[in-house]
């Protein structure tokens, strides 16, 4: 059972074209790495889907055949409901510093889902716990590292209970020793059975967790299929470029 | 601090051997005048103080909700935003003595039914007026220097506009401006005395009356000093905040 059916999605910024006609499905409970340069189209994609980019053409559809079916690149389609069924965490963290942790985490069920402010705060600190950050609940976000901040930044996208969650180079920004213990979160949401759509540049990572590897070159799915074969037999010669000069 | 000594002493030197210092002295530092007005310019100065403890609170309430007026997007909102950008406009660039002036001469002349008449009542208007125009533009300021990403990252987990500003753009919007806040709060201060034109009895209206009647004019320095009393520790918090939330910026890094 397909999550998300992208069919011939086009997306321009000021007459330059990021996205040239990409068809992809996310299979339910599968891990879909996207591999790339930077400026292939893995975060515009991303965020096509998640509705922070509108698309200039072609469609991305929510739980096709369904009855929870939503077209979300359909016009007057209420985004804000989308957005609570699809996670994202972003390179930047983008966590509030104003508020603590635990009420980063808490704001989106309270204030979109209407969970109770008991039982959301209940529900945070398993979450939390869950990825080892329950004695980091009452902290400020300027108090916390780099990994710590891209674990919280993942539970508060989680607390939405998500359908399926998109990860946007989430380790870019990480000083490479932290880069593990989110990789590790990310293993645990994919042992749980979540779908997950990820743009990465970890390449053992993809290897170790991806059920499917597309490889994405000028806005075009170039290659896709079993990690094994995306990574260790590619097709085209694009891919094998890319492939040697991002593993040096 | 030698320097400072040094540099205090030379210019009490200079001002004391002018040839008019015997006068000033006695025209503007007179002990027996001090005492004479200084109980009398306090009680009139609890009028400044009222006119700012009503006037401030109207004026955050107001100028924050016309900033996130100007700030608004969307195309329905056009004629709102439209009006908001005018009253700036025009309130920004007319002098606030003036609009003391048209208010508190101008509503009364108009002899409305069920409008007070009372010049305190239309000079703090006009203050409220003025202020909210430029506090407005500092809220507006501190909106803007909420990163995007913030904005992105709470539409992104399903709140919606209005709450993406109250609970994350707005909250940190505020913490940005407070030290530019306090510093027009110190100016607002100050410009109770403005109201003086209109002839209520504040401090800067009782220091005329008893200036005019001793022809001395110790009352203005002892009226400036009630301002500076007041305005000193204000301005000494401001910089102790504007101090703290720098050393709280560096220690922050990416967020």
């Amino acid at each position: 059972m397909s999550v998300i059916e992208i069919g011939g999605v086009w997306k321009s910024f000021e007459e330059l074209p990021v996205l040239r006609g990409i068809d992809l499905t996310i299979e339910s409970h599968q891990a879909v790495v996207l591999i790339g340069a930077s400026g292939s189209g893995k975060s515009t994609l991303l965020r096509c889907i998640n509705g922070l980019e509108t698309v200039d053409a072609g469609s991305i559809v929510l739980a096709p055949r369904t009855r929870e079916e939503v077209d979300i690149s359909a016009p007057r389609v209420d985004m804000d409901a989308v957005r609570r069924r699809i996670g994202i965490v972003f390179q930047s963290y983008n966590l509030f510093p104003h508020l603590s942790v635990l009420d980063n985490v808490t704001l989106a069920p309270r204030k979109v889902a209407g969970v109770r402010a008991e039982q959301a705060t209940d529900e945070a600190m398993a979450l939390l716990t869950r990825f080892g950050l329950g004695d980091k609940a009452g902290e400020y976000p300027d108090r916390l590292s780099g990994g710590q901040s891209q674990r919280v930044a993942i539970v508060r996208a989680l607390a939405l209970q998500p359908e399926v969650m998109l990860f946007d180079e989430i380790t870019s920004a990480l000083d490479p020793l932290l880069v593990g213990e989110v990789l590790d979160a990310v293993r645990e949401l994919k042992a749980g059975g979540l779908t997950l759509v990820m743009a990465t540049h970890e390449m053992g990572f993809a290897r170790d967790v991806a059920d499917q590897v597309c490889f994405l070159r000028d806005g075009i799915v170039f290659e896709q299929g079993l990690p094994e074969q995306v990574l260790g037999d590619p097709q085209r010669p694009e891919t094998r470029e890319f492939l040697a000069r991002i593993l040096g | 601090m030698a320097s400072l000594v040094v540099f205090v002493v030379v210019i009490a030197v200079l001002v004391g051997s002018t040839p008019g210092w015997p006068v000033v002295r006695e025209t503007f530092f007179n002990a027996q005048q001090f005492g004479d007005s200084l109980p009398g310019l306090l009680e009139a100065f609890w009028l400044n103080v009222r006119i700012f403890l009503v006037a401030e609170p109207i004026i955050l309430v107001l100028s924050l909700g016309i900033a996130i007026v100007r700030t608004l997007r969307a195309p329905v909102l056009l004629p709102l935003r439209l009006v908001a950008t005018i009253y700036v406009d025009v309130f920004r660039g007319v002098p606030t003595i003036l609009v003391i002036f048209l208010l508190g001469f101008g509503v009364p002349a108009l002899r409305l039914q069920g409008v007070p008449n009372s010049p305190v009542f239309w000079g703090t208007a006009a203050l409220i007026l003025s202020y909210s125009a430029y506090v407005a533009e500092v809220f507006r300021a501190g909106i803007g220097s909420v990163h995007p990403s913030q904005r992105m990252a709470a539409r992104s987990l399903g709140l919606s506009t209005w709450q993406t500003n109250r609970y994350v753009v707005i909250p940190q919007a505020i913490r940005n401006v407070v030290p530019p806040l306090l510093n027009d709060f110190i100016s607002l201060q100050k410009d109770t005395a403005l109201v003086a034109v209109l002839g209520p009895v504040e401090i800067l209206r009782q220091a005329q009356i008893d200036a005019s009647s001793t022809f001395n004019y110790t009352p203005y320095v002892v009226a400036a000093l009630i301002f500076i009393a007041l305005t000193i520790p204000m301005t000494r918090f401001a910089d102790w905040v504007q101090s703290r939330m720098a050393r709280r910026q560096r220690a922050g890094g990416t967020a």
